[in-house]
């Protein structure tokens, strides 16, 4: 059936001994650097001492999850242009933190988002509404990461079996959670950067070897790539997988949108703004982040033009894991087994990495904003608080190995693009109206929140995604009433307007005398 | 150069720095007003009024741009298929360009912020924490 299934690609053993030595490098400095310390500050924060660039490279290793690497690589090798747009989504995004997001909310908060939105307002309220969008945004990325993770265990071990693919995505999640576990903030970071350099190497070396068989013409590359794709020229120009018709373009404008402005309301990288000592270190960890993206998503084009190139759209199409397979395929075709060894070890090294994060993200939200500041009161002390983050990470690692394996081999693709949406819906418009508007008050963030959160998933339920298109998730009935796959255009929008109106409507006044304070403090950082 | 910042009372507030000892006090961000430094006072003082100002001109400026850059550059994506098609030379469309040039002012924007709040920002803020530090 599939050239992989043949095993005819790569060797198991091999996969297995690159992936074996990433886990074993990492979980030695996980335990070398962990934190035994059992402050708040040192489980969430890293103690708030990692340099700039270390955490840039975190964040970039935080950021490049699965649906990046081997997805932008996969869509550019089979709709050609149209996945570019990804890359050039995921990067520009990233403006939006450096000048708007990262300085201030480092200065502002100490662990989480929901310290930024709650500062000047009535605590409980607001907290309860960040962590439910903390909570659905981190378990949704990373049901999107476990789900991938049982094709990418298929491509790398060769184990076919649904029973074997479960087991395999089990072990995985004990040892993610042994990450966050022993290692905090501080250990998870380390995982993150050396990820990140691996898989950077890695693309760039990629890169190079293409461009230079093709006598670093990019025009031959091209060419080539579209000899050997099925839609041939059309792939070298937009429109390949949106532009059949008017809904589809709007999709495509809607997912566009969701892209640029979903990244600075992730929980996961808001909160990796906190690990650094000062403003001026959490600029640095965002000039360091668009370098490496800049270099990944560059490397992208050639690599997914590369697979289509020397692969071909139809192998990729055929092989265990279809258009994801498009990297590993590559590097095998470029660098034997020995190559796409490390290609598929590193993409799963990926998916641990990136779970890890948002495990010690949604961990840390349940026992800070849940548990000591809405159960407790602020009167928690911070033992028994890390202790409940623990316990939490503990659950959420069990949630998300039973998630991937009831996951493993549905479409759930959309939920990485979905998880944008939500993020741009319900944190970017509440963020940036704390930030920047005096009379924002409670009401106002509870309805932006809500109607953004509330909002999409409403799209999402009536939406293709989940009927009435043949790529839907329940075939059979058709119940779609939205056309868009991608809420963004509808509900990022709403999220705004229902802040404005909950707060010019509601009653509640907004604190001035903290409204200043917050003003000071996300500028200067004095008195944090 | 008058006084800005007062004090309201004895402070127990740690400083700016990035040490660790603080941390697990108090689970709470936002909440030691009473007992830090005078906020209201930084808040009123020109140098703060000014800071702000020019942050936030400087920031929602480029901000503006680079979202009107990118939505043209989707817009044109989505709608304008023979324009972008345009071959420039060889495989090279127009397209390409303009996706290269969205990386290329990614990266300009970065460096230029970076440089600016580094001379117009750091300087101003460290003044304005030098005086809540000596107001204490």
């Amino acid at each position: 059936m599939s050239v992989l299934a043949q095993g005819q690609v790569g060797d198991p053993v091999l996969n297995s001994v690159v992936f074996g030595a990433f886990v074993v490098i990492t979980l030695f400095v996980v335990y070398r650097v962990g934190s035994r310390g059992s402050s708040t500050t040192d489980y969430y924060a890293a103690g708030g001492g990692l340099t700039g660039v270390q955490n840039g490279v975190a964040l970039s290793g935080d950021f490049l999850s699965a649906a990046s690497f081997l997805g932008v690589a996969g869509a550019i090798a089979i709709h050609g242009y149209d996945g570019f747009m990804y890359s050039i989504g995921y990067l520009v995004a990233w403006l939006v933190n450096l000048l708007l997001i990262a300085e201030l909310v480092r200065n502002t908060g100490r662990f989480t988002m929901g310290d930024v939105l709650a500062f000047r307002m009535r605590q409980r309220p607001v907290r309860a509404a960040a962590a439910t969008s903390t909570l659905v945004i981190s378990l949704f990325y990373m049901l999107a990461q476990m789900a991938g993770a049982g094709a990418v265990v298929a491509l790398l071990l060769d184990v076919h079996t649904k029973g074997g693919q479960a087991l395999v995505i089990s072990v995985v999640g004990l040892i993610m959670v042994f990450y966050v576990l022993v290692g905090g903030m501080k250990g998870t970071t380390w995982v993150q950067i050396i990820k990140a350099v691996v898989l950077l190497l890695c693309v760039v070396l990629m890169t190079v070897f293409l461009l230079g068989k093709f006598g670093f013409s990019l025009t031959a590359l091209m060419e080539q790539a579209a000899a050997n794709n099925t839609k041939g020229e059309k792939i070298l120009d937009p429109g390949v997988q949106y532009g059949a018709t008017p809904i589809s373009t709007l999709d495509f404008i809607s997912l566009s949108v969701a892209l640029i402005l979903g990244a600075a309301g992730l929980p996961h990288v808001l909160m990796r703004f906190y690990t650094v000592p000062d403003a001026r270190q959490a600029r640095i960890s965002v000039v360091w982040t668009v370098g490496m993206m800049t270099v990944f998503y560059g490397a992208t084009l050639i690599i997914g033009y590369g697979a289509s190139a020397l692969v071909g759209s139809e192998r990729i199409l055929a092989a265990t894991g279809r258009e994801n397979a498009a990297a590993p395929l590559l590097a095998f075709e470029i660098g034997g087994t020995v190559l796409m060894g490390i290609v598929a070890a590193v993409a799963f090294a990926t998916i641990l990495a990136v779970v890890a994060g948002l495990t010690i993200t949604a961990s840390a939200s349940f026992a800070h904003d849940v548990y000591a500041n809405i159960l407790r009161r602020g009167k928690a002390d911070p033992i028994s608080e890390v202790r409940v983050a623990r316990i939490t990470a503990l659950v959420i690692g069990i949630l998300a190995i039973l998630g991937g394996i009831l996951a493993n081999g549905q479409n759930v693709a959309f939920l990485v693009a979905l998880a944008f949406a939500f993020a741009a819906s319900a944190n970017l418009s509440t963020l940036l109206y704390s930030l920047f508007w005096k009379r924002f008050n409670t009401t106002g963030t509870l309805w932006a929140m809500y109607g953004g959160l509330g909002s999409c998933l409403v799209l999402v339920f009536f939406s293709p995604v989940l009927s009435g298109a043949p790529t839907s998730i329940l075939s059979g009935v058709d119940f779609h009433l939205f056309p868009l796959s991608n809420p963004g255009i509808i509900s990022i929008p709403i999220s705004f307007i229902a802040g404005y109106l909950g707060t010019i409507l509601s009653r509640d006044k907004a604190d001035p005398a903290k409204a200043r304070e917050m003003e000071v403090r996300a500028l200067t950082g004095i008195g944090r | 150069m008058t006084q800005v910042v007062g004090r309201r009372a004895a402070s127990s507030t740690a400083p700016p720095t990035p040490s660790a000892t603080f941390g697990g006090i108090d689970g709470r961000a936002g909440t030691g007003g009473a007992s830090g430094p005078d906020f209201d006072a930084i808040h009123r003082s020109p140098e703060f009024t000014v800071l702000r100002a020019r942050f936030r001109r400087f920031v929602f400026t480029l901000t503006a741009l680079f979202l009107l850059w990118y939505l043209s550059y989707v817009l044109l994506a989505a709608y304008a298929h023979e324009f972008m098609a345009t071959r420039l030379t060889g495989s090279i469309s127009v397209g390409l360009v303009l996706g290269f040039a969205q990386f290329a002012s990614t990266i300009a924007i970065t460096t230029v912020y970076a440089r600016w709040a580094r001379r117009r920002i750091d300087p101003a803020v460290a003044r304005l924490h030098e005086r809540a530090e000596a107001g204490r």
